[in-house]
């Protein structure tokens, strides 16, 4: 998903696991409404026990990472699947060791977010999400935040979900990733999706206006 | 010039040391007049208390670790702990409370707030002292109607201890309501929106995620809060407990020896309120974990580095000496 500041991209992420809620239309993740439940023709606000439910199925990385700075490594990934999903903790230690492990970073198990580099915490932020065993994985611009040298380790991780068939919706700035990775690609603007397609056919040849002076100035 | 342009000084070889500073230092002659006037002082202070004054130091001997005085001391801190207990726990839910998207319990919170913050703590501990006068008996709903409950008398609830920790943890709980507060505040915004993206109930966020990072602004106005109990709790006299202060009180009241016992009850509050502030330090450490790359050195710690870097330019001299030879 790409588009100028203000667009409502983030906006629309949040809306996917009911953080924001909407005033209009139907939003739906593998088939089930977020934050409502349509029983005949009414349609019921779901409490809050649902809701969490739901969100618990949906992974979300933030632009400034958002660890939690008293928790280690770790304790950031086994919190929320003991807390939430009532895991053992034996259990849940064991696949955030894993995950640390995938996403290179094994060693620091026990270090607290402070003391780690942004793309190290980023991507402890990704296998947080991960811990949850997600349907969904949801990226805020993952990659904004840190430094040109550290943006290679996160989009690597990234694409390593993308080929194990991990279903991601992405908002980046980096339109190289986004040609490789994405099977499809959404221009945003004032809040409304004007083109949407193969990454390659909206990237070289944009449809409308507003995409091709955006991507002039990105590309 | 040529150094720079040769490019022989950047790298690794090392050209001549430049000759060391040896200036003659800054005088500082404020420093040692405002010694001297502060010596003056303590001099006479301390001429005045000891010569002058012509207290009984026998007395204050005598007292400072007599029976009543120490029965004072484990009052005084009993009712410093529970008060605080009463104020941290009532003043996290309050706090919790008025930050609720719930209009009625946010209100009730400001309203608590409003009230006990309101009235002077001394007329608080002395209304719960004196509120069997005018209501001898715990009662719950409506007289006359099945809906009526009538508890026990309100004396044998309300013992004097009672009144002065109602009083004093009432109090203090509206006050820790708005340090805790604040605390709450102070946590950004995309902690708990990351919390509940991972499912977090509300209250699971708030005492997983946002009261434990809250703490490191909450402890340290909380350790005043404390050491401000701990004199406070010197009110408690009106409800004639027998903390220290009362204790002191009581014997000068039989002896006459007022000024020697203020000496000896000041004495130990100060004690108590030292110790505190130690305690505090450690908290503080304790719940910086994470917030810094390294923790503030302990005191011990600093000792040792400061010894050590005393020691050092006398290792290194002996060291600059035994390779001159
Ligand atoms: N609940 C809401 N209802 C209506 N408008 C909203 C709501 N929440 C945010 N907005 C507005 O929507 C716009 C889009 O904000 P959003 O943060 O989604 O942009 P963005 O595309 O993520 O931009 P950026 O690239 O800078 O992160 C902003 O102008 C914001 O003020
Ligand atoms: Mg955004």
């Amino acid at each position: 998903m790409i588009g100028p500041s203000g667009s409502g991209k983030s906006t629309f992420l949040r809306c996917i696991n009911h953080l924001e809620k909407i005033d209009a239309g139907r939003l739906s993740v593998d088939g089930e409404l977020v934050g409502y439940q349509q029983r005949g023709d009414k349609l019921y606000e779901l409490g809050d026990d649902a809701v969490c439910k739901k969100r618990s199925e949906i992974g979300m990385v933030f632009q400034h990472f958002n660890l939690f700075p008293h928790m280690t490594a770790l304790e950031n990934l086994v919190e929320a699947p003991i807390r939430v999903k009532r895991e053992s903790r034996a259990v849940a230690v064991e696949r955030g060791r894993r995950l640390l492990e995938r996403v290179g970073l094994g060693e620091k198990m026990h270090a607290y977010p402070k003391q780690l580099s942004g793309g190290q915490q980023q991507r402890v932020a990704i296998a947080r999400a991960l811990a949850m065993q997600p349907k969904l994985m949801l990226f805020d611009e993952p990659t904004s935040a840190l430094d040109p040298e550290l943006v290679g380790e996160v989009l690597d991780v990234m694409r390593g979900l993308a080929e194990d068939g991990m279903t991601m919706v992405v908002v980046t700035h980096e339109m190289g990733f986004a040609r490789e990775v994405s099977d499809s690609l959404v221009f945003m603007d004032g809040g409304v999706v004007v083109e949407k397609g193969k990454p390659r056919d909206v990237l070289a040849n944009p449809q409308h206006e507003r995409t091709r002076s955006f991507l002039s100035k990105v590309l | 010039m040529s150094d720079i342009t040769s490019g022989q000084r950047l790298g690794a070889s090392p050209g001549p040391r430049p000759e060391a500073i040896k200036a003659i230092p800054v005088r500082h002659p404020g420093r040692w007049v405002s010694a001297i006037l502060v010596l003056l002082v303590v001099a006479q202070v301390v001429y005045t208390i000891l010569v002058q004054a012509g207290l009984k130091w026998e007395v204050v001997g005598h007292y400072l670790f007599q029976g009543l005085i120490r029965g004072g001391i484990v009052v005084t801190l009993e009712l410093t702990v529970l008060a605080m207990i009463i104020g941290v726990a009532l003043g996290i839910v309050l706090a919790v409370m008025r930050l609720s998207p719930n209009p009625v319990v946010s209100w009730v919170s400001w309203f608590y707030i409003w009230f006990f913050r309101g009235t002077p703590v001394l007329v608080q501990i002395f209304f719960w002292f004196n509120l069997n006068l005018v209501l001898p008996h715990l009662t719950l709903g409506i007289a006359g109607t099945p809906f009526y409950w009538r508890g026990p008398g309100t004396n044998s609830l309300i013992t004097n201890f009672m009144a002065a920790l109602l009083g004093l943890g009432l109090n203090e709980a509206a006050y820790m309501a708005e340090i805790v507060r604040a605390g709450l505040i102070s946590v950004e915004q995309g902690q708990s929106e990351a919390a509940q993206a991972l499912g977090m109930t509300r209250m699971l966020v708030m005492r997983r995620i946002i009261l434990p990072q809250a703490m490191r602004v909450i402890i340290p106005p909380t350790g005043n809060e404390t050491i401000s109990m701990l004199k406070t709790s010197s009110l408690a006299f009106v409800a004639a407990v027998p903390e220290l202060f009362t204790r002191g009180e009581q014997i000068a009241s039989a002896n006459f020896n007022v000024v020697e016992l203020i000496f000896v009850v000041s004495t130990w509050y100060l004690f108590m309120t030292s110790i505190l502030t130690v305690g505090q330090f450690y908290l503080e450490r304790y719940f910086a974990r994470g917030s810094q790359r390294e923790l503030p050195t302990t005191p011990l710690q600093r000792l040792r580095r400061m010894l050590f870097t005393l020691h050092a330019p006398f290792v290194a001299s002996i060291w600059r000496s035994t390779r001159a030879r």
